[in-house]
């Protein structure tokens, strides 16, 4: 496999030889957050892609086919318009935390965008609580919208926002037990040695099946946690015509747009993480051939394509589910999905301390 | 039908005596303007149990001042009838509990439906200042009558207090401009107040001035979704009326067609109701099959939603020869979708749980709202006007009424689903046999219906439509008044909200079925 | 002078093309330097391409309008995408039917709750005019009366085929519009500081205590 560390350590070290390394930190900060950001922006563009034509397939259309070839440029062109529209500001809302929200939501989602371990070596942070990164910073998106609704002065963002407290702030829970699981598995919480832990196989597979209902659960509690159908109440088209972000225009709605669409990516990254192995390619111990063939494909491919299954899985649900009421949503968690999380985690620990794992 | 008038000071106590003989179904309640003789009131009358049909008719000397008791506690839907009397006559119902304005705004100067009413725009210029917020405006008031007190108690009045959102009237889901507003505590529904008219195109005054052959391209506009039906409904009335017979062929082609109508409006029904759900691929399914129906439209008529086929003694134009093949083959590619409407989206476990037990209406309110159609039918009241009053070819094919039981939004939406497949079973047995003959018998080239009064009713897409007419020989109607499908639907609304939360309103909302311009007319 | 192309139809087969030339005249009197004019027209090509439309209906055309982005028709393929349920978030209002005088202020406050660029698209008889309800004493006789319109399609309901035309016409007309100089804005930035919007669905006693500010 090929360890992108190598690069990177190339290019710290030639940082270094012509600068002091104070300065060399600061370049490098800048470096990785122009990438991390370029990254992001690309990968919602394509996301936003691939949504409108898997929708489109799903729905016996064509979906967008005039601008660009097949359509392929569509999205530039959303993005020219949303940047150009006007924003408008509210009477009588709460002018700081109106316009604060947007970047809140966008700045938790790209948070969580750099934990994700795209290759060996290519991740912007990786520490020895990785796990608890990732939850924590996926966690204050919810403070953005909260603050959306509440500062908008309309009573339809209100309403949204309050569910999408209620909502995002339970199916936190239900995530954490997940991760859990896995760390109880794996006995760390850094994100390389997740990965590497699954160099002999996949968490889904070691794991047998406790990690295949953690798997089946984060997949729920994340789509929940991304607000997308059937667990888009907070924006509830049909109800509260837009929800939370009702009042926002032009970029700040988009911001709100492209942070949907990467918590997408985020929860569906975290899951081939965990359960399908990040970037490790497919082994199988005792046929060393395969393994060989499988690891010159490069982890990168890997990682992505586990990613986008993931994302086509929810993308599937959520075009064709329809929508769950707010008290079935919260019933849906306290009452069956973390109780069999916790069932489940006792399980899991049962399954290591008698070495029942592969 | 000739109505018996009562005298009002006995029309209480006469129309609680019909009450307690079983008549419980207002069918329609017409407001009229005599002239000199005065302003009144029509009410058509129909028992459920008998089939037993009469009008009861009241008149009121004083056209300044007049008043009529209210019967909005014997029969529910009375409430928004009076309401709509109201507005347009200025009738003051006594005891009403909430006499507001019902489609015109608040601030309009005087009634329209009314003979002596002035149209110049000085009067009624267009006000783009927004209504005032206090909605509820009470012309009169009998402070001292305990019983007013208790009903004003039961009224929609929203106080200023509550947590009041507006659901429209540009909103998503309510399928047009209707505008309800919702008193809410947290996510439950506590009270609402349905405001209509802001589709409100007058339809009826309008009629007043045209002939009658002008009148028939307005009946499709009401409700667009039974374009075919309505226009079925006038063409009926009217030549009841002059006495002409359709050919046979006339009615095969019109029964095919109403079917293919019905089939065509469930479908809409279905896509809206899961677009409202959440489900927007099963939106996309139900245009999908939509559009074959419409190809068939189109064809025939020249029209894909508005076809203008139904004329005075006919239709406008003869099928096609491979309209049978046409409708033949899409009836069988229709019965395959079924299946994968029911996978897709009735058998879909949300679904399930977002319809059933949510937002029943039982079989003694639907009645007593006058909830007819698929609405009535999912509660349990056989109300098919083709099984009640049978028309065109309705009593010689066989099918089936579809009834259910509970009333709730499920089976509101089984209902539709069932009728799609009895609509297809109806078409497969008259489709083969289209007699030959003429598609239109000739006319006068001038209508002139006899004086008296006329009514006629078919089975809409959505429930019971008909149409009244009072001729005085002219060749335009003295009075022209159209059943809507949709009103009893809304005003039943607050009795199936009890304890509902908003998600709940939108699925009510979407499997009660209702078209916006057919209820403001 | 400027020819805005739209793919796969030449600019010969449209209709009406003096009214757009008129436009293009009269935007292009004062001269602009060439790298606005082509910042320009990058910005037409992605407002052009991404008319995102707000879900408003009042009647028959209503339906012709969700047959449009349905399975058949399907407006999405020309970018017309996503239909917003918050004026906030639309480009244009499609204005599907008759429009009555109660409806009237409605339709004026969605459209100043429309956030700059915005057009405004008069579908079928009576948005044009009042059609079949012309004569009627509570319908507005075409909401030019009220709002500017940019383009109309006549029709009783128009054909989901005559719709794609107008909002391919729209494109035309949007493709040829100066971004820089605030030429085409609706409402002038003054207007917009002077009469601030009033906010939808806030509590009833707000409104009134602004009322008597």
């Amino acid at each position: 496999m090929f360890d992108f560390s190598t690069i990177t350590t190339a290019i710290d070290q030639f940082l270094r030889d012509i600068m002091p390394s104070q300065a060399a930190l600061l370049v490098e900060c800048v470096l990785v957050a122009l990438c991390a950001v370029l990254a992001y922006v690309m990968f919602a563009i394509v996301m936003i892609f691939m949504e409108r034509k898997v929708c489109a397939a799903f729905q016996c259309r064509l979906g967008p086919m005039r601008v660009g070839p097949w359509g392929l440029l569509q999205v530039f062109a959303d993005v020219f318009k949303m940047l150009i529209k006007e924003i408008i500001s509210i009477n009588n809302s709460d002018k700081v935390l109106y316009n604060l929200a947007p970047y809140l939501v966008v700045m938790s989602s790209v948070l969580t965008f750099c934990c994700l371990p795209f290759g060996e070596g290519l991740l912007v942070l990786d520490f020895n609580i990785g796990i608890f990164f990732i939850m924590a910073a996926s966690s204050f998106g919810v403070l953005g919208i909260l603050l959306a609704g509440w500062s908008s002065n309309n009573k339809f963002s209100m309403i949204g926002a309050v569910r999408s407290g209620a909502q995002m702030i339970s199916y936190e829970l239900s995530i954490g037990i997940c991760l859990l699981t896995i760390v109880v598995m794996s006995g760390t919480m850094q994100i390389s040695e997740l990965v590497e832990a699954q160099r002999d196989g996949w968490f889904i597979f070691k794991g047998h099946l406790p990690a295949v209902i953690a798997f089946i659960i984060y997949l729920i509690a994340g789509n929940a946690e991304t607000n997308r159908a059937p667990f888009d109440l907070p924006e509830a088209e049909s109800e509260l015509t837009a929800g939370f972000h009702t009042e926002y225009s032009g970029m700040h709605f988009g911001f709100f747009y492209v942070a949907e669409f990467m918590n997408l990516f985020i929860v569906a990254g975290i899951a081939s993480t965990l359960f399908l192995g990040g970037w490790m390619p497919l082994h199988i111990s005792g046929f060393d051939s395969f393994n060989t063939i499988m690891d010159y494909i490069p982890g990168v491919i890997w990682f992505l394509g586990k990613t986008f299954f993931v994302i086509w899985v929810l993308m599937w649900i959520r075009w064709t589910f329809p929508r769950l009421r707010i008290d079935q949503v919260v019933s849906l968690e306290w009452k069956y999905l973390v109780p069999i999380g916790l069932l489940n985690l006792l399980i899991m620990t049962l399954c290591v301390v008698m070495g029942w794992i592969f | 039908m000739n109505p018996t008038f009562i005298d009002i000071k006995e029309f209480r106590q006469h129309m609680e005596n019909l009450r307690r003989k079983g008549m419980d179904f207002l069918r329609d309640l017409i407001g009229m303007d005599w002239g000199d003789e005065g302003l009144g009131a029509i009410y058509a009358l129909e028992n459920t149990a008998t089939g037993e049909n009469i009008q009861v008719a009241i008149r009121c000397e004083s056209r300044d001042n007049a008043h009529i008791p209210t019967v909005c506690d014997i029969w529910s839907v009375a409430e928004l009838y009076e309401r709509e009397i109201y507005d347009f006559y200025g009738i003051i119902f006594d005891h009403h509990p909430d006499m507001r304005r019902l489609y015109l705004r608040n601030d309009w100067v005087g009634h329209p439906l009314r003979k002596d009413y002035d149209e110049s725009e000085a009067l009624n210029p267009i006000r783009m200042e927004n209504e005032s917020p206090e909605d509820v405006q009470r012309p009169y008031e009998i402070a001292e009558e305990a019983q007013l007190k208790e009903l004003a108690k039961q009224t929609n009045k929203i106080h200023g207090d509550q947590y009041i959102i507006n659901i429209g009237p540009q909103h998503p889901a309510t399928h047009g401009v209707l505008r309800f507003r919702l008193a809410l505590d947290g996510e439950e529904i506590r009270k609402i107040d349905i405001h209509c008219g802001y589709i409100h195109r007058g339809i009826e005054k309008m009629s007043e001035k045209l002939t009658y052959p002008q009148i028939l391209a307005l009946t499709d506009r009401l409700d667009y979704l039974s374009a075919h039906q309505n226009r079925h409904a006038l063409c009926m009335c009217i030549e009841k009326a002059i006495g002409i017979e359709v050919t046979e062929r006339t009615q095969y082609i019109r029964t095919i067609m109403d079917e293919l109508q019905r089939i065509d409006s469930h479908l809409l029904f279905l896509s809206c109701a899961a677009m409202d759900l959440g489900a927007i691929t099963t939106f996309i399914y139900g245009f999908r099959d939509r559009e074959k129906i419409l190809d068939i439209f189109e064809e025939v008529t020249g029209g894909r939603l508005i076809q203008n086929y139904n004329v005075i003694g006919g239709v406008q134009a003869d099928i096609t020869p491979d309209f049978a093949h046409k409708v033949k083959e899409y009836c069988k590619y229709q019965k395959g979708k079924i299946k994968e409407y029911n996978d897709v989206f009735t058998n879909n476990i949300i679904t399930q749980k977002r319809m059933i037990g949510v937002g029943v209406l039982t079989r003694e309110d639907a009645i007593s709202y006058g909830c007819t159609g698929g609405s009535g039918r999912a509660s349990g009241w056989a109300c098919d006007v083709r099984k009640r009053h049978p028309y065109a070819l309705y009593d010689k094919v066989d099918f089936k009424e579809i009834i259910y039981n509970n009333g709730d939004c499920y089976d509101r939406f089984l209902v539709r689903i069932d009728e799609i497949k009895e609509s297809i079973h109806i078409i497969e047995q008259l489709i083969d046999n289209i007699p030959e003959g003429d598609y239109k018998v000739k006319t006068k080239p001038i209508i002139r219906i006899p004086e008296g009064r006329y009514s006629a009713a078919v089975e809409g897409s959505r429930g019971e439509f008909g149409v009244f007419i009072e001729s005085r020989g002219e060749k335009s109607p003295y009075r022209l008044k159209f059943r809507p499908m949709g009103l009893p639907l809304i005003a039943a609304m607050h009795k199936i909200l009890k304890g509902a939360k908003v998600a709940d309103l939108i699925a009510i909302g979407a499997t009660l079925d209702y078209v916006i311009p057919d209820i403001d007319r | 002078m400027k020819k805005p192309a739209i793919k796969s139809i030449p600019y010969e087969e449209f209709k009406d093309n003096e009214t757009l030339e008129s436009l293009i005249a009269e935007l292009n009197k004062e001269r602009t330097n060439v790298l606005v004019s082509k910042l320009d027209d990058l910005i037409n090509w992605g407002r052009s391409n991404s008319l995102w439309s707000l879900t408003f209906a009042t009647s028959c055309c209503g339906i012709e309008f969700m047959a449009v982005g349905a399975a058949r028709y399907d407006f999405a393929r020309f970018g017309f995408e996503v239909t917003r349920n918050s004026p906030r978030q639309a480009d244009l209002i499609m204005v599907a039917g008759t429009i009555t005088h109660k409806m009237a202020p409605v339709l004026k406050r969605l459209y100043d709750q429309m956030a700059e660029p915005k057009y405004v698209v008069a579908v079928g008889g009576c948005a044009i005019s009042g059609g079949p309800f012309k004569g009627s004493y509570h319908v507005l006789n075409g909401v030019d009366k009220i709002i500017p319109v940019d383009v109309y399609i006549p029709g009783c309901p128009p054909r989901p085929e005559a719709m794609l035309y107008g909002m391919m016409q729209l494109q035309r007309k949007v493709k040829v519009e100066n971004f820089f100089g605030d030429k085409n804005r609706k409402h002038s930035r003054k207007e917009m500081q002077d009469s601030p919007i009033i906010v939808t669905n806030v509590p009833d006693s707000l409104n009134e205590k602004k009322n008597q500010q």
